[in-house]
């Protein structure tokens, strides 16, 4: 009897934990998908999300250029101690100029930038939205008859995918210059060695990659969290959830993206 | 024309509405009343398209709500005015703002000078003053917030009017100031409308005909004079508590007054 009633049991655990995780991520995926084709269709429309893109754009780039060009300055400096620390001796020293501006443009100023982002613009899309859907914001534009795709998610959306770029190139240029500076302190590493190492190795394509990447990255912190917190459900505490998942998910996006176009921009095998 | 055809809504395993049918003739001003809870809300979104009935039909202006295709439920929308029941106001813009995007004709939406014009007309007709457009939500009092609420609903000239508890939490100078919009509105404009309300004497004054909502059905409906001579239980048990309420009410003002 109790091997029924345990057996009875396995079989209900497993079966909830097998059908419903599999029902959820095909509902968002289903849900998210519609979504997409929602902003698309949206995007005639721009006589309503410009104006309000701009708005948009210049709040969270201002608000955001401090924290982004912090932590590239520090990436560039460790990076640069970290080569230093490892290089001394073995190699020609204008090798740390290559290891520095390639790192920061192909890696570190893409994936940090865009992790920052997904805790700041993210989570300030999520919980922003997320608000608007429990307070009613949202049924009151419906209400309205205007449409919450073209007046809430375009703008911000947009506003994303033409800020975050640009950020990550400030992020580039301020690793590499910060990176030098280190380099010149602790290395002694000058100018034309630096110069040297960096041309030797680069090429027009990573600036390119580099940007392709934060557009990538750019649609994750964007969309994900825009997605959560429209569908945000259940009070401020719903509020709270969709913002931490927001954040969650946008941020392992953006890893698994950085894995995806590092395999396929850079042909690595 | 607004009808409700034996609609029916539950929420997981918790019934809302069980058939519940209401027809509302153009220019005629209907009230729903009801305890809280009982699902007053719910029924008030679904005319408008915000909630779909699991069955039975809504059918405003002719137009099968809840089978209407997104963009003709947008134009719908735009002839239906709907006061929330929370104001429900944007927060990241002004009164101002907020009023204007209630200006529902993309035309008149875009003119700057008749959008100011209205917005102030608008301010004038719920009692506000002039100088609240500039400010926030945040900046504004319970009532006030609601009273821009009705001004932002009523900004697009609307055919219909929902209001969803238009005088709760109003001082009663105010909510006359409301309950006698309402009855402009429908006297002047022959606005047709549904005034969800827990409070039966307002209700009374502004509506042609009450309905009351009980127990996931509509339990009774006629005009005032029907539902107060109603021998009803439900009805009667209604009208008893409410006329509790207000005697403590009358006593709270009178001890206020005295002190
Ligand atoms: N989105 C929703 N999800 C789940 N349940 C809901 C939802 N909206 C309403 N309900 C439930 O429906 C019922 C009726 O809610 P409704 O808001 O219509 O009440 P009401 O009559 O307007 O009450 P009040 O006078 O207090 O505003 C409640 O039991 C509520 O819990
Ligand atoms: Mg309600």
């Amino acid at each position: 009897m109790a091997a029924v009633t345990g057996a009875l049991d396995l079989v209900r655990y497993f079966g909830r934990w097998g059908r419903r995780p599999a029902q959820h991520v095909l509902g968002n995926a289903g849900r998210f998908t519609y979504l997409l084709i929602d902003l698309a269709r949206g995007l005639t429309e721009w006589r309503v999300y410009l104006p309000r893109m701009f708005t948009q754009a210049t709040h969270i780039g201002y608000g955001s250029l401090f924290i982004v060009l912090l932590v590239a300055g520090f990436a560039g400096a460790v990076t640069s101690l970290q080569t230093g620390y490892q290089f001394t001796g073995a190699l020609p020293l204008y090798y740390a100029g290559a290891v520095i501006s390639e790192s920061m443009i192909l890696e570190l100023g893409p994936v940090l930038t865009a992790l920052i982002l997904a805790g700041r613009i993210g989570a300030r899309y999520a919980a922003e939205l997320g608000t608007m859907r429990v307070t009613e914001q949202i049924d009151a534009l419906e209400s309205l008859g205007r449409s919450p795709i073209t007046h809430l998610l375009l703008p911000r959306i947009i506003a994303g995918i033409l800020v975050i770029p640009a950020l990550t190139m400030f992020a580039n240029a301020t690793g590499i210059l910060v990176g030098y500076l280190t380099a010149k302190g602790s290395l002694g590493l000058t100018y034309a060695d630096f110069e040297y190492g960096a041309r030797y190795f680069f090429r027009p394509l990573d600036l390119w990659y580099s940007l392709i990447k934060s557009y990538c990255f750019a649609g994750a912190v964007t969309l994900i969290p825009c997605y959560i917190g429209y569908n945000t459900q259940q009070g401020a505490e719903g509020v709270g959830r969709a913002t931490t998942t927001a954040v969650v998910s946008a941020s392992v996006t953006i890893l698994l993206l950085d894995a995806l176009t590092t395999k396929l921009l850079l042909g690595v095998k | 024309m607004i009808e409700l055809q034996n609609i029916s809504k539950r929420f997981l395993s918790n019934v809302v509405l069980d058939g519940v049918s209401l027809a509302v003739q153009d220019g005629e001003t209907v009230a729903l009343l009801g305890p809280s809870g009982v699902g007053k809300s719910v029924t008030l979104k679904m005319i408008n398209g915000l909630l779909k009935p699991d069955s039975g039909d809504v059918i405003v202006d002719g137009l099968h709500v809840p089978k209407l295709k997104r963009h003709e439920l947008a134009l719908l929308r735009s002839r239906i005015g709907y006061v929330f029941q929370y104001g429900a106001l944007f927060d990241s813009d002004t009164v101002a703002e907020n009023i204007r995007l209630g200006i529902t004709d993309e035309d008149q939406h875009r003119d700057v000078a008749y959008c100011a014009e209205r917005v102030k007309e608008c301010l004038r007709l719920v009692n506000l003053a002039p100088d609240v457009a500039d400010k926030y939500p945040a900046e504004l009092s319970g009532g006030m917030k609601k009273r821009v609420g009705i001004a932002r609903a009523i900004a697009g000239k609307p055919k219909y009017l929902l209001y969803d508890e238009p005088t709760s939490g109003l001082d009663p100078v105010n909510a006359d100031v409301i309950d006698g919009l309402i009855e402009r509105l429908r006297d002047e404009l022959a606005v047709t409308s549904v005034v969800v309300s827990h409070d039966v004497r307002g209700s009374f004054r502004v509506a042609d005909r009450v309905a009351l909502l009980w127990q996931a059905k509509i339990r009774a409906v006629g005009t005032a004079e029907e539902i107060l001579a109603s021998r009803d239980s439900a009805v009667q048990q209604f009208l008893e508590r409410d006329l509790e309420m207000s005697l403590i009410q009358a006593e709270g003002n009178q001890e206020r007054h005295g002190a």
